[in-house]
């Protein structure tokens, strides 16, 4: 227990940084699923393959194997192309003039963060898992409600701000309750690329004190109290906003 | 992008796809084999039954399978009790830890999916089936396993689905999985792209042999 004390505060910075990565990758989420339930909704065969091939793939490919393909393959693609790139431009120039020496015109090495990489693989699978929750949800407006707004001379633009939208995240609620649970247990994996984040933390705590149990249960009661808390919040939120018919 | 490199290592990924099944299959089955008593632990009225199965399935789906798998991976050396004794024995292998934290993992998910089927089930069809003269295994038989497996196999699929996502975990405690073949493919040839994409179109054909599976079953049960 004294080792855990000794620990608490790099412990807490630990905790941030989870909650930084899962509340930043729940924005990008949010974001990517409103344009694929928009996708998917739309009349569009272009749009709604994409949207169709977006929710797909994700579903058939684990979070780790993803994150792992954007950092390490993310890494190589990026610098593979920031050479060939410099590689073309200055075959260019020795065309046009025959005295051009070789120089970097873009960066050789881009380092990717693992933070940045961490946000996007979540943001990006949890996209796609909104994405499902929206398109249901937007489905489940009444067609009357709409009707009602067109016959008031609303817009497109003021039916979506005023109607759609709102009325849509009343029954979407729920389904990101649950993706933001899920969310929340896969920033665990972010120490696998090295992030030093709370588990990456608790593991060298953990080695150099001898005591892993201890220290993995400590995180253990705090991802226990995360996501305790977060359901209490969603089971208000979902009260407040619920239709009342009373 | 050099996709030789697959082709080269086809037999190491294919091990590795073997391992993940069978680890994947056998958690699942010995999940069930948890899940069936404490979801119907979780169903009852006694809080002297509720209070343990409550808290196993809280602690189990509110923290991450990956802290679940270190903290018996990692942990279990710190205890005398286990390292010392003759328990060190499995306590030391990968493969053991990997199957008992998703043994538990799956286990507690799943007994959610139960209690969720059982406090759902709709009373008036066992009330017209008693009436119809029905004895309780006829009941069990013809009414309620019927019913539950129908309204169950969905969220059950999906569990399966999460399951072979989440045993890409396995990989990482040395483990030679799918991920596991991928990240010893990527030491050998420095190749992260190829290799984790050939993991990925692995895990792809799984899971979506899976739904595809769960599709006819499901259809079979479906009221028409």
């Amino acid at each position: 227990m004294v080792e855990l004390q000794n620990y608490a505060g790099i412990l807490l910075e630990g905790a941030w940084l989870t909650i930084q990565v899962a509340l930043l990758s729940l924005l990008l989420a949010v974001f990517l699923g409103l344009l694929g339930a928009l996708a998917k909704l739309s009349h569009s065969v272009f749009f709604k393959s994409i949207g169709t091939l977006y929710t797909t793939l994700i579903r058939g490919i684990p979070d780790l194997i993803l994150m792992l393909l954007i950092f390490f393959g993310g890494q190589v693609l990026v610098n593979n192309l920031s050479y060939s790139l410099n590689e073309w431009l200055n075959q260019m120039f020795s065309r046009f003039n025959p005295t051009h020496e070789w120089s970097a015109y873009l960066p050789d090495y881009i380092n990717i963060s693992p933070y940045i990489a961490g946000i996007i693989t979540i943001g990006f699978i949890f996209g796609a898992y909104m994405a499902e929750t929206f398109r249901g949800a937007f489905l489940a407006v009444e067609k009357g409600q709409l009707e009602a707004a067109t016959a008031y001379g609303m817009n497109k633009y003021k039916l979506f701000v005023r109607v759609m939208f709102p009325q849509m995240m009343r029954h979407a609620l729920p389904g990101i309750g649950n993706n933001w649970l899920v969310l929340l247990k896969t920033t665990a994996l972010v120490s696998v690329i090295g992030l030093q984040d709370m588990v990456k933390i608790a593991g060298d705590a953990g080695g150099s004190t001898q005591q892993p149990f201890t220290f993995y249960i400590a995180i253990a009661l705090v991802f226990l109290f995360f996501t305790s808390v977060s359901s209490l919040l969603f089971s208000w939120a979902e009260r407040k906003y619920t239709i009342k018919t009373r | 992008m050099d996709f030789s490199i697959f082709i080269n290592e086809y037999q190491f990924y294919l091990a590795g796809l073997w391992t993940t099944i069978w680890l994947v299959a056998l958690s699942l089955l010995l999940g069930l084999f948890i899940a069936v008593p404490v979801g119907l632990l979780r169903s009852s009225e006694n809080w002297l039954f509720k209070g343990p199965a409550w808290s196993f399935m809280y602690f189990f789906r509110g923290t991450p399978l990956l802290v679940q798998l270190f903290l018996i991976y990692y942990g279990a050396a710190q205890f005398d009790l286990i390292h010392e004794t003759w328990l060190w024995h499995y306590f030391q292998e990968a493969w053991f830890c990997a199957l008992l934290a998703f043994t538990l993992n799956t286990g507690a998910y799943t007994a959610e999916i139960i209690r969720g089927v059982i406090s759902t089930m709709p009373k008036s069809e066992l009330e017209a089936a008693k009436a119809y003269g029905m004895s309780e295994g006829q009941i069990l038989r013809r009414i309620t396993l019927p019913n539950s497996l129908r309204r169950a196999l969905p969220a059950y699929s999906n569990e399966i689905i999460f399951m072979i996502h989440g045993s890409a975990i396995a990989g990482i405690v040395t483990i030679v999985d799918i991920t596991g073949a991928a990240r010893v493919v990527n030491a050998r040839y420095y190749a992260p792209f190829e290799a984790y994409f050939g993991a990925a179109l692995l895990y792809m054909c799984l899971t979506f042999s899976v739904i595809f599976a769960f599709k006819k079953w499901e259809s079979r049960y479906s009221t028409r």
